[in-house]
């Protein structure tokens, strides 16, 4: 019974795992700029594979596997935001264009050109925290 | 439990296979079209993710768990391709 249990929950989350990560991949396809794009390939695939990785875990119930997975699955959740934030902030510095029905672009103007630092970082005159 | 007379689980990892397939299939689409750098950049990153869940999947489907650290490793690989492409289109600055 517990055999099959282990099963059961190995095939939930491989099966949960893949449909995501083609989720992932359907969006990077479909969407219509970088920033949606990257989106879609940022969290989906992360949830996917992490899903995947604990399938990995269950099926081998072993410690040194388990012990493992969980490293993949800790770097996965440790790297992928700062991934997708470098190339988001690379790309709109390198002025890909945001889709054309998008309403608003609130980072307009906030980069300075030369030094690449945000305007929010630089002490300003009407900030009274300075 | 089997299933056709197969173990199960190797019957969904066959399944779960398929589907990294053609997800990394759509991925290299956008990899090849893409319009701009930061676009490809994305595409493989998102196909360097999807090789770990490919790995993992085939750990499954062989029973052997050393394949694991081949995952971690590709992971990391994929980790530090994306930033080092980051920084560099970074540092191209405004054309």
């Amino acid at each position: 019974m517990m055999a099959h249990l282990n099963d059961l929950l190995v095939c939930l989350f491989m099966l949960a795992g893949a449909i995501f990560c083609l989720i992932a991949s359907l969006g990077v396809f479909r969407m219509p700029d970088l920033y949606t794009r990257m989106q879609a390939a940022a969290k989906s695939s992360t949830l996917g594979v992490v899903c995947i990785i604990l399938s990995v875990a269950i099926h081998f119930g072993d410690a040194g596997v388990t012990t493992r997975a969980m490293l993949v699955i800790v770097f996965l959740f440790l790297t992928a935001p700062v991934a997708a934030h470098m190339v988001a902030r690379a790309g709109y510095i390198s002025n890909v264009p945001l889709w054309h029905r998008s309403v608003a672009d609130e980072l307009r103007g906030q980069y300075d050109a030369a030094t690449h630092e945000l305007a929010s970082g630089r002490p300003s005159a009407e900030d009274p925290r300075g | 439990m089997t299933l056709y007379g197969y173990p199960v689980v190797a019957v969904v990892s066959l399944l779960a296979m398929n589907l990294l397939v053609v997800a990394i299939f759509f991925a290299v689409v956008r990899l090849l079209r893409g319009p701009s750098l930061s676009d490809r950049v994305v595409a493989l990153d998102l196909v360097g993710v999807l090789a770990v869940g490919m790995i993992s999947v085939h750990a499954v489907f062989t029973g052997q768990p050393m394949l694991l650290r081949v995952a971690i490793l590709l992971a990391l690989v994929a980790f530090v391709g994306t930033v080092a492409f980051a920084f560099f289109l970074e540092k191209r600055g405004r054309e």
